[in-house]
This record gives C-alpha cells, structure tokens and sequence, in this order.
C-alpha cells in the first residue's frame, strides 16, 4: 500500500470518526477527543526521533509549549486564523529543533535525554520572564463560541477537533511514509549500531538533524491551538512534565518501532486518562501512565506491537 | 584502474591521550598490506582516521581511487564512503534486529551502490552461499562466523574499491579465522581490490598479506617489505611470539 492510498484510508477513518462523534452530538467527545489527538501527534512526532532512531527526547514539553506560545505571541500582535498558526509553529519548532539536535546530538543515551530535559527548564524560564505573551501570569486567549463555515454555523471545539484530526492523519501518514522510505531505512541503522551505519556510508549528523527537524516540527503543530483550546495559558500548563512523560510512554507501550505503536499507545493512555479524570481526578494521572509503564516493561518490553509480532512468530509455520 | 591509499605523518589523540604519533604507510593498488598489533596500539584508531570517524591532529590521508586523487582529511565520513572506500569494523557492527538481506540493502545505502544494488547482491549470495540460505533470518542469530561473512558482504555491498578490515578474527574460532581470511583474499582477487587490514594474528594475517607494518605504541616499529621479512623477524618474534 503505498503513502496515496494510506492517507485516504486514514482520512477516512477520520472522517468517520467525525461522522460519530456528530451522531453522538455531546461536546464532551470533542473535548475529550481533542486530547487523545494531540497525543496522538505528540506521541508519532516523538517516535520519529526516539523510536525510529532511538534517541530518546525529553523535551517534548519544550516543542509543544513553544507551539503554543508562538499562538499566544501571534494572538498578542495579530491575531490569524489557527491553520496558518500551526504552519508557523511548525516552523518556529523545527527551527529550534534542528538547533538542539545541532548542539546535543554529539551526545548520545542518557547524555543526550539529559540535555533535552534541560532544553525544556531553559524555554519555559525564557517564557515565564517573557512578559509579552503573559510572563509567569499567563495570557488568555478568547474565541467566540461558533464559526461560521459558508453559511454552516460550528462550535468552535469541533472546528479545533477537526482541526487536530487532520493533523493527525498527516502526522501518522509522514511517520509511516518515512519508516518505509530510504530515510526510514537509515534511521533504523542509527539506532541499532551508529557506528556500523557511518561505515556503510550513511549520513549518520544530517538523518538525525532531519530526525529533531521533523519531530520538533510536528510537536509545536500539536501545541499550536493548545492556547484556544484551554482558553488561559500559563507556562506551567503549557511546559507539563506530562507531555514529554505521556509521548515517551505512549510509543513504549505501543511499540516503537511502527507507526501503529504510538497511535494504540496514545488512544489506550489517553483515553484512560480522560477516563480517570472524569471518574477519580486528574491527579491521577501520571500514576496511571507511571503504573502502565512498568507493568509493559515487564509483560511487553516491544510494546503490543512487540507482543503481536511475538505471537505471529511462534504461531504455526 | 589503480586505487591506493597514502597515510603520511599522521597524528591523532583521543583528548589528551596520544593514540597515533607520526605514522605513515600506505597500501598501493592491488596489495593486500597488514596492520600487526597487540590490542591497545592504535590499530582500529588509524582505520577509524582514514574513514573520517576520527580526526587527525595532524598528516595527510590521500586516497588514489581509478587515478584520481583525494584527500581524505576533513572529509565526512559519507563522502569518504562515496569515494569507494569500505570499512568491515571490528567486531562485525551488524544491525542485529534486521535480516541478512536487509543488512546487505544497507550496506547499498549510498545513491551510487544503489545503482548496482542487484548485481552485488547476486555476488555477494554467489560467493558466501551460506548468506543466500540465511536471507530471511535475523543477522544477531547468525554464529559468529557467518556474522563476520554477513560484515564482509555488506561492505562488498558499496562496490568499493579500496577495503578496510578492522580486526576480522575478534571473537571466531580458528578455524572460523582461517575461513575469513581466505575469504577476504577471494574477494580481493575477485574485485581487484585493495586491503587493508589491521589484525593481531600475526600467522593467519600473513598468509594473504604481500606486505605489511608493525604497530606499537602507536608507532610503525617495523616496515616489512615482503611477507617473507615479515616472517623472518626479531621485533615480531619478540612481540607475538615470545622468543
């Protein structure tokens, strides 16, 4: 199946998702929904990165809140329409990712986590003494309640749910697109042997520098209509442990080494998230993410993806 | 067409530790020509300065390739791969989760093998037979022995004209180091190409070398000019051999 006719069937998808939640016609699914989307990106842009070339990131929460705050600083000086704020995101945040990945990438394991955990500390101190989009005080942001979209009058969380679907189907095609191409193919070298990569001639500096690029870039499309979504931003919110927590746990408890693996991870946490917070309270969270890691760690260390291919394997011949 | 390589005074350190002082040698076109060295002396250092993983302080690396000149110093390791030079590294470096014929595609990255992708894997599955019949397995489970062909395959992958082997015997059976090393001799033959390669032992190494240097401390402590003066030496029987 190549890249055309999976963009289609995830469209399809998508607009089917689109189809059930009208048919529900609860509010609720959009803002729910809305959530598990974004970690749908979040978790597909880190895996690009941290799965396809096992270097795993920190600093997702540095992507996303840049995102958001190039929304915020946009807001402040002219508002534009969230569209063409995502594509400046994405710009602002591959920008700064190909500059961490110029700066770090020297380091590789532990070292290179560490330098993109202190990546996050370091933006969200700029932004907290930022006073133009709010400072340690935080920025709201309005929207009117409905759109009108020739003639047709939608509520604005379905125009943001609609919105963050379609980046996710981009999101999931570009992933899938790159692990089959030759780039892909590169990628998988860097993360099993670096070395043995450089010695068949592959660009190890340039693939990881395209790798942080991408990544970066499709994090802070992710944030970008975080900011009319929440309504008030603040550089606690928009800098959360949880980002960069959830994106590595979702491919983890997927599977990383697919495209498939960050999208189960993020509908299975996401969704029992969201569960939780209705029920018991959003406290409890990261407990549940904390708690679903360990337990994959032990039963699936290859994530589901692993365990289904495990289970094909040792089937019959 | 000739292809030869020319190292000249180089220098490399790792930080402050020297690794490399002022060593020079070269390989012309068509010789197989022997690193000998005991662990620690700076073998693997010097193939990883002609591959560009590491940076001289100082010297020249110049590689010939079909007549041309290069100089191999400041180039990116890619570039160096384009020019046709393969580096086999030690300790074979599969990538151990894909496939035998995925790591030999790999090996095929750069647009140049590409072009000729076909054909070198016909050769390469025609001169290590035991590869074709493994094509499908996972290379982490391949022995030890059959790894080290996979790491020579995949370099042959490149179509390289000059090849660097990087201590093929680490961790093989003797008899498994003797079947490597006629098997490097086979495809040099074969392609008509020109080794190097850096070894610690010495009577396997010698068999297919038509020259070769000793290496200590990070110096060449002896220039042998034929495998015979190679043989018949004081230094090496000192070194290697104990007498």
């Amino acid at each position: 199946m190549n890249t055309l006719s999976f963009s289609a069937i995830a469209t399809a998808v998508g607009l089917a998702v689109l189809a059930f939640a009208q048919w529900l016609g609860l509010d609720y699914f959009y803002f729910a929904g809305y959530t598990i989307l974004q970690f749908i990106v979040l978790a597909t842009a880190w895996n690009i990165l941290g799965g396809y070339c096992g270097y795993v990131n920190f600093g997702t929460a540095a992507f996303f809140g840049l995102g958001a705050y190039t929304t915020v600083f946009m807001y402040k000086l002219y508002p534009l329409p969230i569209p063409l704020l995502m594509l400046m995101s994405a710009v602002v945040c591959g920008i700064v990712g190909f500059g961490m990945g110029y700066l770090t990438l020297r380091l590789r394991g532990a070292f290179f986590s560490i330098a993109t955990l202190a990546m996050a500390v370091v933006v969200q101190t700029l932004v907290i003494n930022w006073d133009f989009v709010g400072g340690s005080r935080g920025a709201y942001i309005l929207h009117p309640e409905n759109l009108e979209f020739a003639g047709l009058k939608v509520n604005y969380i379905v125009y943001l749910f609609v919105l963050m679907l379609i980046l996710a189907v981009v999101a999931l095609a570009s992933a899938r697109a790159i692990e089959r191409s030759q780039l892909g193919f590169g990628f998988a070298t860097i993360r099993d042997d670096e070395l043995a990569a450089e010695a068949c001639g592959v660009p190890t500096l340039r693939l990881k520098l395209i790798a942080t690029t991408l990544s970066g870039a499709f994090m802070g499309m992710a944030g970008a209509p975080f900011p009319y979504y929440i309504g008030y931003l603040q550089p606690q919110s928009a800098f959360a442990l949880d980002y960069a927590v959830n994106s590595i746990a979702m491919p983890m408890i997927g599977g990383t080494t697919s495209w498939v693996g960050p999208l189960v991870g993020a509908v299975l946490l996401g969704s029992a998230q969201q569960y939780a917070t209705v029920t018991i309270s959003s406290a409890v969270n990261l407990l549940i993410v904390g708690l679903m890691l360990v337990a994959f760690v032990i039963i699936a260390p290859n994530g589901l993806i692993g365990l289904v291919q495990k289970r094909l394997r040792r089937g019959p011949p | 067409m000739a292809s030869s390589i020319t190292i000249e005074n180089v220098h490399a350190a790792y930080g402050a530790v020297r690794v490399i002082e002022n060593v020079s040698l070269r390989a012309d076109a068509g010789e197989t020509v022997v690193l000998l060295g005991t662990n620690g002396n700076g073998k693997s250092t010097l193939m990883k300065c002609i591959m560009g993983i590491v940076r001289p302080a100082s010297g020249s690396i110049v590689a010939e390739i079909d007549g041309e000149k290069h100089n191999l110093v400041g180039l990116q390791t890619e570039q160096i791969v384009d020019l046709g030079i393969a580096l086999v590294p030690e300790g074979r470096r599969l990538f151990p989760k894909l496939t035998v014929e995925e790591n030999l595609l790999l090996g095929a990255f750069r647009k140049k093998a590409r072009a000729q992708i076909k054909g070198n894997l016909d050769f390469c599955f025609e001169a290590f037979p035991r590869l074709a019949e493994r094509r499908r397995q996972l290379a982490g489970s391949m022995s030890g022995g059959e790894q080290q062909m996979l790491a020579l395959a995949r370099a042959l992958m490149l179509a390289p004209r000059i090849l660097l082997v990087d201590e093929p015997s680490v961790g093989l059976a003797p008899q498994l180091v003797s079947r490597t090393i006629d098997a490097i001799k086979q495809l040099k033959d074969h392609y008509q190409l020109t080794v190097l390669m850096a070894e610690q032992n010495f009577t396997q190494a010698i068999r297919i070398a038509d020259r070769g240097y000793v290496i200590v401390h990070g110096k060449i402590a002896f220039e042998g000019r034929s495998a015979d003066e190679l043989n018949n030496n004081d230094l090496i029987r000192k070194f290697y051999l104990g007498m």
